[in-house]
């Protein structure tokens, strides 16, 4: 075992470095990715290792990002699409949306498309209008498209490769707030052995409530189960890891047992992640559930300027809030 | 007639040799003459140009500092690119509308608007908030090349409002990069001014990089020359020389306003700063090819102008020096005492009349922050 303390960002240069060595026809795309290594340092010193035939410096279009990752993809290639920020994913979403999940069931399973598209989302960076935002819904509502966000370094190296890996298309998000946070990271575990890309998990047991976060919120949700640990209230968080499929019997399980169920996201609550799983919920552990199931969530406002993300960003007293709230009924 | 930059912007070493641009004043300061294109400006006029050019790049000096002070979250230097902006927003008549970047505070404030009403976008207290139709000035665009379907549009309105033709027509200028022009909204913006011949310049500053990437990642072309493919004419200009940047944009301006229809502008000038405040352009460009542009700085050429033509004397120089620094520190001042939002003005303006879903978050939002009212905490 060779357990490393790395940074989010770092695993995920780590796992792209991995799944460049291991297939050839790996190809790394977006804007400012070779010699700058990305505005976050994600592919840093990529081009350098594996030339600017496999990282790519590409034009400053998203359509042609992902419109040409189709057409590398129909070639035989494995394109991992960057990015720059979630607010520049719009001009790719015909293509994403029109193109890439829909090729495999028109062609009646002939084409497949292994193309991920790496998005760094979410706010809390202090960042101008476009670069905060959570669009996963979007995708996740997309018949065709795999959606996963990984929330620490651990998750983040494998389930970068296990994404390059799949043969379904999948839209990556990154919690970009939480690049800079550390973890460790076992960098020669077999991949194989690693935990499923599209399972959820529980990452704190607890009796009393459920917590159900993903990508950036997911250590708000873990801080808000620590700080009412001493008041004897007891949390368990579960880190839904996959938004499409949804990996839900974990979390059916939690809540059977804890009879409180709390989802938090970015995201604003209309239409979100949020409601597609308490409504799941509502339909498989009814007669168990002591209290509605509570978003606790972004409003339904676009995403506001940086001196008041604090206020529209979910954090940990919202989070008790709810979970207080699951206590009232 | 001089010859375009040589040297390439970063990146391979087969590149063509530059075409040629429009120059009226060269780096060292000689007033030089082209076929097609003059100025006729008065002293006076000629110490304003200056006097612009010399207060844009010191605001943009403050803003920069007050980002490294923790007052800004972020600021998109025009270091470098003075005189394109300075030179085309002059060239702007009263009755025209700009469509910028995020990096046109040199053409705002050719446009007499108060440099202050940007800042608040940078510092994080708004997303603009002005309103185009009353300063002639769209809000600053963030997501690349979107404005320029945006100006296509206001433009072709101009004609359905029959104020294309005549000395008073109205025109439109659309501001963009070099990296911009890969964008779809681009080049879909070019083929509807030039399929509805509208009333509209398109200005592009080619200052050599988007963020990191040199201009070869972008066109195998001069961008000027992409404009003949959609059917109408660009030009490429010194765009560190301020009069011939004039130059071009008013005669383009005066012939879309009269009916002539669409045309682009390439100003070839460069980014001498940084990207953003974020950016470090050591990462991916040499010191050299800085100090070989910085032989072409815009101001240096006018100062060295005004000199040899005798239009100005210390004293003026001087002079502008000191408003220059008394603009930075009114701006600074007010940059200091900018508000923070109110917290529950996250629910304004979503929609013009509102909505019962939002009211009633406000609601809730309101009640949880007094929840928190005489507690610890
Ligand atoms: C649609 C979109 N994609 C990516 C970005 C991120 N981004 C911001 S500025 C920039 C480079 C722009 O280069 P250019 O158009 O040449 O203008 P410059 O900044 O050099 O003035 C990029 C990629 C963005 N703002 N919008």
């Amino acid at each position: 075992m060779a357990v490393e303390t790395l940074t989010l960002g770092k695993a995920l240069n780590n796992g792209l470095r991995r799944a460049l060595e291991r297939d050839p026809k790996v190809l790394l795309m977006g804007e400012d990715i070779g010699k700058l290594g990305g505005v976050f340092r994600i592919t840093d010193g990529l081009q350098k290792d594996f030339g600017d035939e496999r990282v790519i410096d590409t034009p400053l279009a998203e359509s042609g990002i992902v419109g040409t990752a189709v057409g590398l993809a129909i070639r035989g290639y494995r394109p991992v699409c960057e990015i720059q920020f979630d607010g520049f994913v719009y001009p790719a979403f015909d293509q994403i949306v029109s193109q890439v999940a829909k090729m495999h069931y028109r062609s009646r399973g002939k084409v497949r498309l292994p193309i991920v598209i790496r998005i760094p989302f979410g706010g809390g960076i202090g960042a101008v209008e476009h670069h905060s935002e959570s669009p996963e819904a979007y995708f996740a509502h997309t018949a065709g498209l795999k959606v996963v966000a990984c929330s620490n370094p651990s998750d983040a190296y494998t389930m970068i490769q296990q994404a390059i890996a799949s043969d379904d298309p999948i839209v990556f998000f990154e919690p970009k707030r939480r690049y800079w946070e550390k973890g460790e990271v076992d960098t020669e575990a077999p991949l194989s052995a690693a935990h499923p890309l599209h399972a959820a998990r529980v990452l704190r047991p607890g009796r009393d409530a459920t917590v159900l976060a993903y990508g950036p919120m997911v250590r708000t949700a873990l801080d808000a189960a620590t700080a009412v640990a001493d008041d004897g209230r007891d949390l368990e968080v579960i880190d839904l890891r996959t938004l499409s499929p949804l990996d839900l019997e974990p979390v059916y399980d939690s809540v059977r047992r804890t009879g409180r169920c709390v989802i938090v996201h970015e995201a604003p609550s209309s239409g979100g992640l949020g409601a597609e799983v308490a409504a799941r919920i509502t339909e498989k552990c009814f007669s168990r559930l002591e209290a509605p199931v509570l978003r606790v969530a972004g409003f339904n406002t676009p995403y506001p300027a940086a001196r008041m993300e604090e206020e529209y960003l979910p954090d940990l007293d919202r989070v008790l809030d709810a979970v207080d709230r699951t206590y009232g009924w | 007639m001089a010859k375009g930059d040589r040297t390439k912007a970063g990146g391979g070493g087969t590149a063509p040799p530059e075409p040629e641009f429009v120059q009226l004043l060269t780096p060292d300061g000689e007033r030089v003459a082209h076929p097609d294109y003059t100025v006729d400006f008065t002293d006076e006029e000629y110490r304003g140009l200056y006097r612009d050019l010399v207060i844009v790049r010191k605001l943009d000096a403050e803003a920069t500092a007050l980002q490294r002070q923790g007052e800004l979250g972020i600021w998109a230097s025009l270091l470098g690119q003075e005189a394109a902006q300075v030179g085309s927003g002059r060239a702007l008549r009263e009755q025209d509308m700009a469509f910028p970047t995020y990096r046109e505070h040199g053409v705002l404030y050719c446009r007499g608007i108060d440099p202050i009403m940007p800042l608040g976008l940078f510092r994080g207290v708004n997303q603009g908030g002005w309103d185009p139709n009353a300063f002639k000035f769209n809000m600053y665009t963030i997501v690349i090349g979107a404005q320029t379907l945006h100006a296509t549009g206001y433009a072709m309105g101009i004609t359905k409002d029959g104020r294309v033709g005549g000395g008073d027509g109205e025109a439109v200028i659309a501001y963009f990069g070099d990296g911009a022009s890969s964008q779809g909204d681009v080049n879909e913006a070019f083929v509807w001014a030039s399929v509805f011949n509208a009333p509209i310049v398109f200005f592009c500053q080619n200052n050599q990089y988007a963020i990191s990437e040199p201009i070869e990642r972008q066109t195998r072309v001069p961008l000027y020359q992409r404009a003949a493919g959609f059917g109408f004419p660009g030009l490429r200009v010194d765009g560190n020389d301020v009069l011939a940047s004039y130059a071009v944009t008013r005669a383009a301006l005066d012939a879309a306003r009269q009916g002539q229809g669409p045309s682009l502008i390439e100003a070839y000038t460069y980014r001498m700063g940084a990207h953003t405040t974020s950016d470090d352009p050591t990462r991916y460009r040499i010191a050299s090819e800085l100090d070989a542009w910085q032989a072409k700085d815009p101001i240096k050429r006018v100062r060295a102008f005004l000199d040899k033509q005798q239009l100005a004397d210390e004293a003026f120089f001087a002079e502008v020096d000191a408003q220059a620094q008394r603009e930075a520190t009114h701006l600074r001042e007010r940059v200091l005492s900018m508000p923070n939002p109110h917290p529950e003005q996250l629910f304004d303006n979503v929609y013009p009349h509102g909505s019962p879903l939002l009211d009633a978050e406000r609601a809730e939002f309101a009640d949880y922050l007094a929840s928190f009212e005489g507690s610890a905490n």
